[in-house]
């Protein structure tokens, strides 16, 4: 440990010296491995080992279950499109060797052009490198699909880096999830590349190229299909014959890179509630309001996709990933405790309510997350008053 | 069903502000606290909810084409519809002077904030949008026109709420100089139309 400081700090900038304007780079690189020896002088403060950048490292490890599995995932979707293999295990070195080289470039690609910019601001701003980008470059590559093209992501990231959270001040500023923004700005930008029945299948876009029952479309996209006239299965029972809940548990199903294994975000979610770092709160009424909601659907069901048994429902398409990495991210949630069970529960409501009833975005639960980003201070500024008028009120009746 | 269906397109599928970006003149200026930007949504609401069937009386019984048959056979075949605008517009300015006098009335410390706000409902965009997109539709009842108006109403207050909430956690951020204020709030207010957009497309 100690050969590796001495060799960082020998790269260490003076603060008045040629490079001083890159400190904040090298900064950035320092704390990565090691905390800073500053501590407050003044005041009440908590001593703890954690920091932002420890809490950040916390999340990517908690992330890493489900990048592994994504990567995986998607040899294995690739190599079942080919043809060339059905079974589970098959294959293994060709499929994650197939799945990196998909999957790799993404995260290298999402990582580099977000710290460039972050580092940029940085350098102009003269503050120090805010840690904020760590983890929003794990989580955009695995809410795309994997074969969307490098430069659009490049672009979907500069603009969730830049108008997502430098505009407002940088990191803990922003006021809606930065992973989120990159996502919209994919889906409303680039829609071709990703919804419809084409990009999930890693390599291969001719559909017609694949063997028989495998259209390439996700298992929301064929349960959209309820919507319309052309129903790709009978009735819903076909359906979870094909796509059963076991799969859904497992992750052997097309979709984005990282949001398909229960198994994954489940290892992901017990590490975040662990350490503290997400809510609990917010996460129990994420899934809570989804089951709610799929229950309604149950009862009042007019087409099949409504008739899909709730727990199956919230185990399709990137509920889960949502639910444990995406509604918890302490920036954007409400903040409140009452508020945050507002917010959770309301969230996953209209999550499942979206997928239903929109056929244009059976994947619809990061856009939903999204729309109650922007409710959350409204949700909070109500809770907040509600208190207020409360303790006003006790106050009262105790002076009187 | 129909009218649940008008309501909640106008609320969230066809938002006045993000689905049409109309009566952004207020909305940028009276959304910097939440409780004036509910006493203006309020108005707003009222506002629409009272001129829109009017206008619908109005289009139905005066404007459309052939509207006049009530009169008499001889009167079938005026089309008074380029009136239209001008009709709509008298409309809201004297249903908007109304709710300022009761709003003067009940409710001075709002009538305080809202300010110079209150009269310029009379030439929100949002208010003669609504009436002419009421127009447009071709609404077959009164009752139609009266819950697309609220509808839209209530759309409009839900986006003003939410943006003055926003407005207010940000006010201590770290916002780049250039941006502070209105920049800032034009650039929330795109967000805020993406994240609209998951409703755009549903079909009810």
């Amino acid at each position: 440990m100690n050969s590796i400081e001495k060799l960082m700090r020998k790269f260490e900038p003076d603060h008045d010296g040629k490079w001083a304007k890159f400190h904040p780079v090298w900064d950035g690189f320092f704390t990565i491995l090691f905390t800073p020896g500053e501590t407050t002088q003044k005041g009440a403060h908590i001593r703890d080992g954690v920091d932002l950048k420890r809490t950040m490292m916390m999340v990517i490890i908690a992330l890493i279950p489900c990048l592994l599995f994504g990567i995986y995932n998607t040899g294995h979707w690739h190599y079942i499109a080919t043809g060339e293999t059905t079974a589970y295990m098959d294959m293994f070195g060709a499929k994650v060797g197939y799945g990196l080289m998909k999957v790799l470039p993404l995260v290298i690609v999402s990582y580099g052009v977000g710290l460039g910019v972050e580092f940029i601001f940085a350098i102009k701003n003269q503050h120090s490198i805010q840690e904020g980008f760590l983890v929003s470059g794990m989580l955009i590559p695995l809410i795309v699909p994997a074969d969307v093209p490098l430069w659009m992501l490049a672009i979907a990231v500069i603009f969730a880096v830049v108008i997502g959270k430098e505009v407002f001040g940088g990191t803990g500023m922003n006021i809606i999830n930065v992973a989120l923004t990159a996502r919209a700005f994919l889906f409303f930008g680039y829609p071709t590349k990703m919804s419809g029945n084409d990009v999930w299948m890693s390599g291969i876009s001719d559909v017609a190229k694949r063997p028989d029952g495998y259209t390439g479309a996700t298992p929301l996209g064929d349960l959209a299909s309820f919507a319309s006239d052309e129903w790709v299965y009978e009735s819903v029972d076909k359906f979870s014959d094909k796509w059963s809940l076991m799969d859904s548990i497992f992750g052997f199903i097309p979709g984005s890179v990282g949001e398909t294994s229960m198994i994954a975000i489940g290892i992901g979610a017990l590490i975040l509630l662990g350490t503290g770092i997400a809510s609990w709160r917010i996460m129990l009424s994420f899934v809570i309001g989804g089951l709610a909601m799929g229950y309604l659907f149950n009862a009042t069901a007019v087409n099949p996709f409504m008739e899909l048994n709730p727990i199956h429902q919230i185990a399709l398409g990137g509920f889960a990933f949502g639910a444990v990495f995406m509604i918890t991210d302490p920036v954007t949630a409400a903040q409140t405790n009452t508020g945050k069970y507002i917010y959770g529960f309301l969230a996953g409501f209209f999550a499942i309510l979206v997928r239903v009833f929109n056929p244009a975005f059976p994947e619809g639960v990061m856009m939903a997350i999204l729309f109650f980003n922007i409710l959350a201070p409204l949700i909070d500024h109500y809770v907040v008053q509600a208190n207020i008028k409360r303790r006003l009120k006790r106050l009262k009746t105790k002076t009187a | 069903m129909d009218l649940i269906n008008i309501f909640i397109k106008g609320v969230f599928i066809e938002n006045m502000i993000f689905a049409y970006f109309l009566g952004m003149c207020s909305y940028l200026a009276v959304s910097k606290t939440v409780k004036t930007a509910v006493g203006l949504g309020f108005a707003v609401i009222f506002v629409l909810g009272v001129t829109i069937p009017v206008n619908w009386l109005l289009e139905n019984y005066i404007l459309k084409d052939g509207a006049l048959a009530w009169l008499g056979a001889e009167y079938a075949q005026y089309d008074l519809s380029f009136l239209s605008f001008i009709m709509f517009i008298a409309v809201i300015a004297s249903i908007v002077q109304l709710v300022e006098m009761i709003v003067e009335k009940y409710a001075p410390a709002l009538y305080g904030a809202l300010g110079i706000f209150l009269p310029l409902i009379a030439v929100n965009c949002a208010i003669l949008g609504g009436a002419l997109f009421m127009q447009d539709r071709q609404y077959s009842t009164i009752g139609e026109a009266t819950v697309f108006g609220i509808g839209s109403g209530v759309g409009w207050l839900l986006a003003i709420v939410a943006i003055a909430a926003i407005r207010e956690k940000i006010r201590y951020s770290n916002v780049p100089g250039p941006l502070k204020g209105l920049g800032i709030t034009f650039i929330i207010t795109g967000l805020m139309g993406i994240a609209f957009m998951s409703f755009s497309g549903i079909d009810l």
